[in-house]
């Protein structure tokens, strides 16, 4: 090979490598969505999925699923928030409503995000939401206090072997940081 | 080919020589070697007794956090770089590098990138304390302001380390000698040309992680914060589908040199030479689908379990297949024990060890009483000491008189050794009974029922720092003090290229005109 063919083949042999590093950083970047997608296929990390609809269901009166709530605020996130109701004793395929309570005791306007995650997180799917306030931000000026309704039903095809569900709620304190866009509905 | 050259600082600053740069890459990986050690001895001082003796808890997880990145990006990953720009050429025939200005470019970026993490010691807040595998959202939320020159400095030495694969890749696909098939390729040159296919495709995975803390930090996005959207879990995710690969990264060289070493003292030629291309191979690519059984413990359905701990147990068998080709290369041989041949005997015999332990880690139910204790601090530091730096270790003995056209002391080496094989045991054997009992990992403190093995561990680890001392000063005795000129083949058994055809020292330039291969 001569000095000038052994330079072009050098170079082509750059660049596509070169092709291949800039193509496995933009890899990294769409594991990103790929993450949410399969997650959300799966429901293996929790979440729940956005709005759902509810439509008159078959009610199963022989199984009973127990769903126990929890609530946590995050670091830095000054209100009071629980579960009106910590465990309810639910029929699949019924629509049932619980209430939260949330109380800002900061003397300023907060703004508040939750983010739902349910363990075991195999029964994410079968979890669906019609109403939640975590669909939407809550803004409470200073002493505020509300009572934040969630629907839900379980869904009939839940797996014989989980009888027990629990859903998490992570309250966030969103005033500076990403007020404006509303993230569990996503 | 005249063989003079610039001298001085010019000489090192604009050379684009393989041997110089190979040189400045090792001497540059020794320092940080030494640095790195240094902050190891900071954290075995303090976890001598339990109780805080010396430094403060968050100075602690500086230290252990630096120490990692120190010896896994400074240390091990330059001085391969530094062996392979030593060797590649002169064992496929080539007169120098593919491409010997990146080469240049490669290395300087180093110094650079080094001085900016380091740097982080001395400002407000502290150097990153959040551990080595920066997970979020330690290293986003709760990061110190030094968080911002560590991105930089990852960033930098990315950079450097896929410019370094890309000139691996290109040397050996086109400057092979006419007949240097690949399958006649020494397998130092084979295991380093599947390290870089693997530098190339998970180093720009790191860097994307890196940039997506940076713009969480600035930039008001939420790859990885909850609040936003993001989740904390998929940087595990981003960070082990690099880190799993980098493993390897950090320890296929090594393979490659123990399989040159071997054969020349047990003056038998390679057990198995094609199995061991493809066993390589077969690890590189099983590194892309086992990243998860890092996060066993996060939260996973048991079909995720299962996969991720079946395809890493099935490693195990390509590199079974490594350890019973080395073994089988030295049976009947006619053995002798200098000290590459030692550090390369145990390397073989520890780096199982801690192969064995990371069988016992992939089973993902037991997984839950070893995950973030002393075990896998264990586990894998008998796979990076006695291995990738153990072998590192030996291929500069087995080397340095075709570098430097001098012997070293073979009692000194003799002495190095066996004291690094006692002390590196004394270190890390004890971390295995620790963590087994529970003693959980980056932490300054402990109960006092771990005192015992805790004690032994940090005299080990003194011993085993000032050893490397002696490793110094054996290399500056050869180098520039009095030691005995070297035959031009110091090893009867070697074989290739560089043995066979090329004097000790090696020319400043060889194979000008390509060396004929039989
Ligand atoms: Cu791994």
């Amino acid at each position: 090979m001569s000095e000038q063919e052994q330079k072009l083949s050098n170079k082509s042999l750059v660049m596509r490598l070169l092709g291949v590093v800039g193509g496995m950083f933009l890899f990294g970047f769409a594991l990103v969505p790929l993450y949410d997608v399969f997650c959300e296929i799966t429901g293996i990390n929790g979440k729940t999925r956005g709005q759902a609809i509810y439509q008159k269901k078959e009610i199963d009166h022989d199984r009973l699923v127990t769903i126990s709530f929890i609530a946590d605020v995050k670091r830095g996130m000054p209100w009071e928030f629980k579960p009106m109701e910590n465990v309810v004793k639910v029929k699949p395929g019924e629509l049932n409503e619980v209430r939260f309570y949330a109380r800002n005791r900061a003397n300023e306007d907060i703004v508040g995000q939750s983010v739902p995650s349910i363990s075991p997180s195999e029964g994410a799917l079968y979890l669906n939401k019609t109403e939640c306030f975590c669909f939407d931000q809550q803004r409470l000026a200073a002493g505020e206090e509300i009572e934040m309704p969630m629907k839900f039903y379980i869904d009939a095809d839940l797996p014989e072997d989980i009888s027990h569900l629990t859903l998490s709620y992570q309250l966030y304190n969103v005033t500076e940081a990403f007020a404006g866009d509303s993230v569990a509905a996503k | 080919m005249a063989d003079h050259h610039p001298t001085g600082l010019k000489r090192w600053l604009f050379t684009t020589n393989h041997k110089d740069i190979g040189s400045m890459y090792l001497w540059f990986s020794f320092v940080m070697f030494i640095i790195g050690g240094a902050m190891a001895m900071v954290i075995r001082a303090e976890l001598y007794q339990p109780g805080l003796q010396f430094v403060d808890p968050n100075f602690f997880n500086s230290m252990t956090t630096m120490h990692g990145l120190i010896m896994v990006f400074g240390a091990v990953m330059p001085s391969m770089v530094g062996l392979a720009n030593w060797l590649i050429p002169m064992q496929i025939g080539a007169p120098d590098m593919a491409l010997p200005r990146m080469n240049n470019w490669s290395f300087w970026i180093l110094p650079f990138a080094f001085t900016l993490l380091l740097s982080s010691l001395f400002m407000d807040g502290g150097a990153p304390n959040f551990g080595w595998t920066f997970y979020a959202p330690l290293s986003t939320t709760y990061g110190p302001p030094s968080t911002d020159f560590f991105i930089l400095g990852v960033h930098m030495m990315g950079i450097s380390s896929i410019m370094g694969a890309i000139n691996v890749i290109v040397t050996v696909f086109n400057m092979r000698a006419p007949g240097m098939t690949l399958m006649k390729m020494p397998l130092f040159v084979w295991t380093w040309v599947i390290t870089a296919f693997l530098l190339i495709m998970v180093m720009p995975v790191l860097a994307g992680a890196v940039t997506m803390m940076l713009t969480d930090r600035h930039f008001g996005t939420s790859f990885f914060d909850a609040a936003g959207g993001g989740d904390p879990v998929l940087f595990q995710h981003i960070f082990w589908f690099f880190g799993h690969p980098e493993v390897y990264i950090m320890i296929l060289p090594a393979f490659g040199v123990a399989s040159e070493i071997i054969p020349a003292f047990a003056r038998k030629k390679l057990f198995g030479y094609s199995s061991m291309v493809y066993a390589t191979a077969s690890i590189a690519l099983l590194s892309f689908v086992v990243w998860a059984h890092h996060m066993f413990t996060v939260g996973m359905p048991v079909a995720g379990e299962l996969f991720f701990m079946i395809a890493t147990m099935l490693i195990a068998v390509p590199t079974g297949v490594k350890v019973f080709n080395w073994v089988a290369t030295m049976w009947q041989g006619s053995m002798t024990f200098e000290t590459p041949m030692l550090f390369a005997i145990a390397f073989v015999i520890l780096f199982t060890i801690g192969g064995f332990s990371g069988v016992m880690l992939a089973m993902a139910p037991v997984d839950f009483q070893y995950h973030d204790t002393y075990f896998v601090v264990a586990h894998f530091h008998y796979v990076l000491f006695p291995g990738a730096i153990f072998g590192t270790t030996a291929a500069v003995y087995y080397w340095l008189p075709k570098w430097t056209g001098k012997m070293y002391n073979e009692k000194l080496g003799k002495l190095h050794f066996w004291l690094s094989m006692i002390f590196v045991n004394l270190t890390f054997f004890p971390m295995h009974f620790s963590g087994l009992a529970g003693m959980p990992r980056r932490i300054p403190d402990y109960n006092m029922m771990f005192a015992d093995f805790n004690q032994l561990a940090s005299i080990g680890a003194f011993g085993l720092g000032l050893t490397q001392i002696l490793f110094l000063a054996i290399l500056i005795k050869t180098i520039w003090g009095k030691a005995e000129k070297s035959s031009d083949k110091p090893w009867d058994g070697a074989t290739g290229l560089e043995w066979e055809q090329l004097p000790c020292p090696a020319p400043y330039h060889t194979f000008d005109t390509p060396p004929k291969v039989s």
